[in-house]
């Protein structure tokens, strides 16, 4: 019936960049605060005290066992109720990025610390060093490069996730694209358009991690 | 110089040491022999408390190791240990290994750990792979490395867990050879070894362990020609 208008999209760019630059500043700044969580709480997984182990435990249970959607809402409708205070959905965005990003690389920096031979914690014990100074210097940089592709992948996900903040109405790329095909009709060209700059930035993070990895691996 | 009196050890039901009491003396070199299983590998990460014991007295230079108020890392850090399978830091270079712990435990500077690990480096014979890095060394080579990452904290004692069982029959001499020497300069050395010529050789004295029990001590001439116990005799029988 209808032809695309692919050349029509042209005059949606600068709408769609506005769009890109809150997706970017999502997903940079919640991923930033979500890796220092999932440092925090992934320690807090390989703890010994069990108040410490418990409630790492149940931030990340109840993060990753319910829909990104519905924390977005909890921040962005229920939170403000609490603490009497309206959050901005930007912020909120942040939060939940941070958040649920933040329980996934928990489990990321458990597993690799955990993989870390035993006998690099008995060696750098049996020097003098103590419990944080061998963590430090020895096995937090060798599991850092076996985070890297799960952390990749991560990453990559959370991105995609900012797309759901749109219902919180955070002008991201999605809540922009609605916002033209609702008035001009072209749902396929503005989402497959949205969809390219995904990618875009995506990829872009693929490649900064493959050589960050090649950068880390010296033998 | 170190003492252990009664000391008991379990792994939940598993009783891996029962009342194993012996003395380690200064500049004295004493060789745990003994079948796999004996609890050997057990006693020795008991002195430096990688393993917890669960009763009995550890003594160490004056130090009861078990004492709440002790802090075991500044006792560690007079302990030197060497594992059967080298445990270097993979990603540091051989002599960033050997300076690391004199700098962040001792509290060296940069310049002085760097001229001790040149110096240690010289000693175990590897001065040309001061750049590489552990992976790049043959199972000797790194080994080495790792006696003179320990010995760059200069401690009092050195525990040798099994130091030669991981190499290549032909690596084993120049692993020895470093552990000779050290012991002709005095060192205090425990040293848990399937290498009886080792402990012939060089040992002070021989502990044999045998389920979880040292079943007879002596000096080497006396336990290798003639071993008072029988399952001493029987042990040495199969392993000489």
């Amino acid at each position: 019936m209808f032809g695309f208008n692919w050349a029509g999209v042209i005059d949606f760019i600068p709408q769609l960049m506005t769009g890109l630059y809150y997706t970017l500043l999502i997903s940079v700044l919640g991923l930033l605060i979500g890796f220092i969580l999932g440092a925090v709480f992934g320690m807090g997984r390989v703890a010994k005290n069990k108040i410490i182990y418990g409630i790492s435990t149940v931030y990340i249970e109840v993060i990753r066992g319910t829909p990104v959607l519905v924390q977005a809402i909890w921040i962005y409708f229920a939170l403000p109720l609490i603490i009497g205070m309206n959050i901005e959905s930007i912020l909120a965005g942040v939060i939940v990025i941070a958040i649920n990003s933040g329980a996934y690389i928990a489990e990321i920096v458990r597993g690799a610390v955990q993989s870390i031979e035993k006998g690099q914690m008995e060696a750098g014990r049996s020097l003098g060093l103590d419990h944080g100074q061998t963590m430090r210097y020895i096995i937090w940089p060798q599991a850092f490069k076996r985070m890297i592709p799960p952390l990749g992948n991560q990453f990559i996900i959370s991105i995609k996730d900012t797309s759901l903040l749109s219902v919180i109405l955070v002008p991201e790329l999605i809540f922009q694209g609605r916002l033209i095909a609702a008035n001009h009709f072209n749902a396929v060209e503005i989402y497959t358009t949205v969809a390219a700059f995904y990618l875009v930035i995506t990829l872009s993070l693929s490649l900064v991690l493959r050589l960050l990895e090649r950068r880390l691996d010296i033998q | 110089m170190i003492e252990v009196k009664n000391l008991y050890k379990r792994f939940g039901d598993l009783e891996v040491l029962k009342n194993i009491n012996c003395k380690v003396n200064e500049s004295e070199v004493v060789c745990v022999i003994g079948p796999s299983g004996s609890g050997k590998s057990t006693l020795l990460r008991c002195l430096n408390m990688l393993e917890e014991m669960t009763s009995g007295d550890v003594v160490i230079d004056g130090d009861h190791i078990n004492d709440k108020k002790v802090n075991i890392n500044e006792i560690r850090a007079e302990v030197g240990m060497v594992f059967q399978q080298f445990n270097l830091f993979p990603h540091k270079t051989v002599i960033e290994n050997i300076m690391l712990a004199p700098q962040k435990v001792r509290r060296i500077s940069r310049e002085d750990a760097r001229k001790r690990a040149v110096a240690l480096l010289d000693k175990v014979g590897l001065s040309d792979k001061e750049n590489n890095y552990p992976s790049q060394l043959s199972g000797g080579q790194q080994q080495r490395v790792a006696i003179a990452r320990a010995l760059a904290m200069e401690p009092k004692v050195m525990l040798f867990d099994e130091p030669t069982s991981a190499l290549d029959p032909e690596l084993v001499g120049e692993v020895l050879e470093v552990m000779k020497q050290l012991a002709l300069e005095g060192m205090t050395m425990v040293v848990v070894t399937h290498e009886m010529g080792f402990a012939k050789e060089v040992g002070d004295r021989v502990l044999f362990m045998d389920e979880g029990k040292i079943e007879e001590e002596g000096d080497p001439e006396q336990i290798f020609s003639k071993p008072k116990s029988e399952r001493t005799q029987e042990f040495l029988r199969k392993v000489l």
